[in-house]
């Protein structure tokens, strides 16, 4: 029996030759991760634990990006206390508020995950790489500390799913709708503490950024990890980001799934999730008419570059409903230049959205545009749950970078073929 | 250990925002923590709650962000034991490296309500619902969480793993 590439990732970093679902085992991590909200228990948890030095300071990063630039006193502190950890434990890689970027966003950028890599970070998302035919998986605070001071991560070997898109997408239909389009289709708990491996010719056709949106919504399905494999779209994307190889893995022809979900995505139109749950999805026809107080375009789910552009080609030359706040939120600083470059700043700027630096900020209702009770926000952010933006009162839709840019024009939620007449 | 406590029943995919929302997350004390556990979901749990009380729930308990704070706020307030039809993953694995008590048992689920009085053995996985009589068997863990759990958590786990190496 073959093995899954879930599973020859997992047995590499165990040094076994193969491993099957349900074994327990140690792993060696390639990278560990944390932020500003997990990090300082972590710090706690690894003092607690009686460690001094971490286990490879080239492979620790602790990202500051949630609640940054520092919301309130409490943000500032959990910061400096980050940074003084840095400083003591001399990590390599940390970036600064101006070079700091949403950690799912960042790290690829900076190339800092490779295929073939397990990497785990005490962040919900971090099964974001798994684009990249990484293992990646998130954990909490304490496993965070263990990976920190051991170099190593305990994980049950999950069962994979394997989940197969036909056909040729409709051009404003991206990797947002199609994970979107998933989870409705199989629930929030769907692939719980499964491997979801995607496949098909819908997936060959897809653009890295698209299948970092697809990787990082797999855990709103429950899943360990989200996994694609190596071609010439990841190769070409990986170019000149990292001087190190990287390993391609496969899976085996006669690998074992738990189950195979076949989708034909041919007529998919765009997805959108109604609150409060990124399961309760409906086509974008069926979401007309739903008037906006707020639209969010970026996070760690669509705040790359192809995001912005598709979002800054729907509102160049026109402008925001005067009732709608519209928040951009952009990975990184990089993605902030390139923004420049281009020009599409000052599509956003004229429209009259508001360009935020890279933060998490809104997302988790943070700050940067938290919602008033009874506000109505559209997002392009992962989670929809009660108060995840701000009061609990306050509702979020999701959707991708396309209908949220022309919803925002609107004033209600809209397909973008409304806005741009075709 | 033996616990006793009443339970607050709720429905499936309970999250991590509903269990402490992100506006206290600058925060790492339990009790803090614990002071808003559960409000946006049930402002009356926090206020009528006592500690020892035991929270039950549906499919999926604990989704979402990885806060560990999640865990931390249900230990800080005071309940001794959540029992849920199923557990998200990283929910799952916090509660056991930072020593919640947690126990999964569908038929126990679906059997409690909001105020009976509970009873667990959780060496045995033996709920007790007092008010109706009825027992349940919770599902046993695995011999490597076993491990964990009886060492207090992951912290000691490291802790005895970093003292073998040195
Ligand atoms: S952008 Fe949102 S989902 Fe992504 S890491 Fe930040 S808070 Fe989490």
């Amino acid at each position: 029996m073959g093995n899954t590439i879930t599973e020859k990732i997992l047995a590499c970093h165990c040094g076994r030759d193969a491993v099957s679902p349900g074994e327990f085992i140690d792993a060696g991590v390639d990278l560990a991760l944390g932020n500003d909200i997990t990090a300082p228990l972590a710090m706690e948890a690894f003092r607690g634990m009686g460690a001094e030095r971490v286990f490879d300071p080239a492979r620790v990063v602790l990202v500051p990006d949630h609640f940054t630039p520092a919301r309130n006193i409490e943000a500032a502190e959990n910061c400096a206390a980050i940074r003084e950890f840095v400083r003591e434990q001399g990590l390599e890689v940390y970036f600064e508020v101006g070079r700091l970027g949403i950690e799912h966003v960042l790290l690829p950028e900076q190339g800092l995950v490779l295929p073939g890599d397990l990497v785990v970070g005490a962040d919900s998302h971090t099964c974001t790489y798994g684009a990249l035919g990484a293992f990646s998986t998130g954990v909490g605070s304490t496993d965070l500390a263990m990976a920190m001071a051991l170099g190593e991560v305990w994980l049950s070997v999950p069962e994979s799913m394997k989940l197969v898109y036909h056909g040729e997408m409709d051009p404003w239909v991206g990797g947002k709708d199609l994970i979107l389009h998933t989870i409705g289709r199989i629930g929030v708990d769907g692939a719980h503490f499964r491997a979801m491996e995607f496949h098909g010719e819908a997936i060959d056709a897809l653009s890295m950024d698209g299948r970092f949106a697809m990787a990082n919504m797999a855990v709103e399905a429950g899943a360990k990890n989200g996994i694609f494999h190596v071609d010439e779209v990841t190769r070409e994307w990986l170019k000149g980001r990292s001087d190190k190889d990287y390993q391609v893995l496969e899976s085996d022809p006669d690998a074992e799934y738990v189950k195979v979900l076949e989708f034909d995505v041919g007529g998919l139109e765009p997805q959108v999730a109604f609150p409060h749950l990124p399961s309760n999805v409906r086509p974008v026809s069926e979401a007309r008419e739903v008037e906006l107080d707020q639209v969010v375009i970026g996070s760690c789910t669509n705040g790359r570059l192809e995001d912005m552009e598709t979002a800054a080609m729907i509102m160049a030359g026109r402008e925001v409903h005067p009732d709608v706040r519209v928040i951009i939120l952009p990975g990184t600083p990089e993605i902030v230049k390139e923004m420049v470059r281009r020009g599409w700043m000052e599509n956003f700027l004229e429209a009259g959205a508001a360009v935020s630096t890279p933060t998490c900020g809104p997302c988790l209702g943070g700050h940067m545009g938290v919602l008033a009770a009874g506000e109505r926000a559209l997002s392009t952010t992962n989670r929809n749950f009660v108060g995840r933006m701000g009061h609990s009162e306050g509702e979020v839709y999701l959707s991708g970078p396309a209908v949220a840019a022309a919803s925002a024009l609107t004033g209600r939620i809209s397909h973008p073929r409304e806005v741009m007449g075709e | 250990m033996l616990l006793e406590g009443k339970a607050w029943r709720y429905g499936r995919d309970i999250n991590t925002d509903v269990i402490i929302p992100a506006r206290y997350l600058s925060s790492t004390d339990e009790a803090e923590l614990g002071s808003h556990c559960l409000e946006d979901l049930d402002p009356d749990f926090i206020t009528a709650m006592e500690a020892g009380d035991i929270i039950v729930a549906g499919e999926n308990f604990g989704s979402g962000s990885s806060r560990e704070h999640a865990s931390l706020a249900i230990k800080g307030c005071g309940v001794s034991c959540v029992i849920a039809s199923s557990f998200a993953r990283i929910f799952y694995r916090n509660a056991i490296n930072v020593g919640l008590p947690i126990l999964e048992c569908p038929e126990a689920v679906a059997h409690i309500e909001t105020g009976h009085e509970l009873k667990v053995d959780l060496e045995k996985g033996m709920i007790e619902d007092t008010t109706t009589g009825a027992s349940f068997q919770a599902t046993p863990f695995p011999g490597f969480m076993r491990e964990i759990i009886n060492l207090g958590g992951l912290v000691e786990y490291v802790r005895e793993r970093l003292h073998d190496r040195s």
